[in-house]
């Protein structure tokens, strides 16, 4: 299944360096695909950017994921998958974040649809999103302790922690 | 039912708590409905019931052991769900795959495709209080399920696709159950339509009911017949196409209405237009062929091989030992499954488990829009669009 590069990725890493060159940190081909490394203080405004100008219309966010590197510093990288429905395109935005302090802007304001991926990434990465309207978690009981996604987590869990008995009790508040 | 102090809730709103073993739920869903009277002003979705850690297990497992797990993500969508980690691994291999592989990829997830929208129409008509669509929806399904049987051994769990083609050569006869099956289903599909199509109380339940524009349908990422009930003809067999479907000719079926009752019609639609891809795939499916690729060490050598030629003894035990491993990088597929976008991000380090794989489950993601959908609706105009939004439980909590 090796693909050419979408014909289109290099307007997008043009048009997204015209408008600002400090945007783009690092653009990666692999397998035909385009990711495109962005810095983390420039998120949001690079993917209000990706989603805004008229060149790039990328209206669908499709996928946001979470990839955790430990013991790499930095450790996680946030992967949010890009389509533009009239561009017949598809890109991946990256922005990496450290061990110590995973935090970043919240995508809602430029797609709602990132509300529950963003979530989701909270529940069982533990990263943080500036902004999110309601960062609660969504898979795990609100009082679960830890990140289950995190490569220090073990898979069996953590055996010899007492299951909290009120896991299960309090329910999610309206 | 009981007037109770909310953070949101003044003395005129009442809060029911839906679920999660609500019938019309389709899984273990609970919802919390803030209601005004039978109005619903705001409406709390709670899942994780059925959370497994699919994706955590993926991690310590080969990149072949993960396929049996695919299966159980969507089960009612489990050849899609292997077609979409496969792919996503071959990707990653830069494997080729045999164009008689592809086909049979194709007509298989054509059929799993026909089988999920019959669950869907029987439930959702039970749902709206039509029994007996369900009895007849379900006499199809189990015809479909004989061909998986037939295929692979399994009605359900069918693990069939694999890294590299598919499981087994299709078996004897296999063409003629499937001609009969194509004979019979247009008809039993005209059958559906007369049950319901024009039922006054089928379109009281459904019509103008649960709309959503176009703009926030792509606004909150929903993909699938949602979508194109909303009048986008995105989907990904068209859009991105995958395993040859570029070869393929088929419609897209649109409404506009965006309301449940397009949601049915766009789903019975693409009944119809599956079935012509599965005619078609047939006729490109020839007789004799390979069904998997050619790539020592990553796809299991024949039983026959294995017994007569020492290369293959060695690729079979390091394939079942130790697995194969993938170059370091990043694939991301999507494939469109019954529901709308089924993605899968697959992350290599190298080794010969995978260092993360992410579902992007559309279930999932077309569920959070259901407060957008539901405010101002009636109670039991609730149902009618978790219904037509068609979700798997076991694909959302995954």
């Amino acid at each position: 299944m090796t693909e050419s590069p979408s014909p289109t990725s290099g307007v997008v890493v043009e048009t997204l360096r015209a408008w600002n060159p400090k945007a783009i940190a690092e653009v990666i081909e692999y397998r035909g695909e385009t990711t495109i490394v962005v810095p983390r203080e420039l998120l949001r405004a690079t993917a209000t950017q990706c989603r805004e100008n008229a060149k790039l219309h990328f209206n669908l966010l499709t996928d946001a994921t979470c990839v955790d590197r430990y013991p790499v510093e930095p450790r996680f990288e946030l992967n949010y998958q890009l389509v533009s429905i009239s561009c017949r395109d598809t890109v991946r935005l990256r922005t990496r974040l450290d061990g110590q302090n995973p935090v970043v802007d919240s995508l809602v304001a430029v797609w709602p649809g990132a509300n529950w991926l963003e979530r989701e990434i909270f529940d069982l990465f533990g990263v943080r999103f500036t902004g999110h309207p309601d960062l609660r978690r969504i898979l795990l009981p609100d009082n679960w302790e830890g990140h289950p996604l995190r490569k220090d987590f073990p898979v069996e869990g953590h055996r010899d922690t007492p299951v909290s008995r009120d896991m299960f009790k309090k329910s999610a508040p309206l | 039912m009981t007037t109770v102090e909310t953070a949101t809730g003044s003395a005129k709103t009442m809060v029911l708590n839906m679920g999660p073993q609500h019938p019309s739920t389709h899984g273990v869903l609970r919802i919390l409905l803030e209601l005004d009277g039978e109005t619903v002003l705001n409406a709390v979705p709670d899942l994780g019931y059925l959370h497994t850690g699919i994706e955590k297990s993926c991690e310590d497992k080969t990149y072949s052991q993960a396929i049996t797990l695919t299966d159980r993500m969507d089960y009612l969508n489990p050849l899609g769900n292997n077609l979409a980690y496969c792919l996503a691994v071959e990707k990653l291999l830069g494997l080729e795959i045999p164009k008689r592989a592809q086909y049979i990829r194709v007509m298989m997830v054509e059929l799993q495709r026909i089988s999920s929208h019959l669950v869907w129409l029987g439930t959702h008509a039970i749902d709206m209080g039509a029994m007996s669509v369900f009895l007849y929806c379900f006499r199809e399904r189990e015809e479909i399920l004989k061909i998986f049987e037939m295929f692979s051994g399994q009605r359900m769990m069918t693990s069939y696709i694999r890294i590299g083609g598919v499981a087994l050569q299709p078996p004897t006869g296999w063409r003629a159950a499937i001609e009969r099956f194509l004979k019979m289903m247009p008809s039993r599909v005209d059958e559906y339509e007369a049950l319901l199509t024009e039922n006054r109380i089928w379109i009281g339940r459904l019509k103008g009911v649960g709309v959503v524009s176009s703009r926030d349908a792509v606004a909150y990422s929903m993909t699938g017949p949602t979508l194109r009930a909303a009048g986008l003809a995105y989907d990904n067999r068209k859009v991105f196409p995958y395993s040859s479907y570029q070869e393929f000719k088929f419609d897209v079926p649109t409404r506009m209405e965006s309301d449940c009752y397009a949601r049915y019609l766009v789903r019975v639609a693409e009944i119809r237009e599956s079935l012509k891809i599965v005619e078609q795939a047939m006729a490109k499916i020839t007789d004799e062929g390979a069904i998997k690729t050619d790539a020592p060490g990553i796809v299991p050598p024949e039983r026959e091989k294995m017994k007569t030629e020492m290369e293959a003894l060695i690729y079979h035990f390091k394939i079942f030992t130790e697995g194969f491993s993938p170059p370091p990088g990043e694939a991301y597929v999507a494939v469109e499954s019954p529901r709308g976008e089924l993605g899968c991000f697959i992350a290599s380090d190298g080794s010969p488990k995978p260092l993360r794989v992410h579902f992007r489950s559309p279930s999932y993601i077309n569920l959070q829009a259901l407060p957008k959908i539901v405010e101002g609706q009636l109670l039991s105009d609730v149902i009618a669009c978790i219904g037509t939004i068609d979700i798997v439980l076991g694909e959302v909590d995954r």
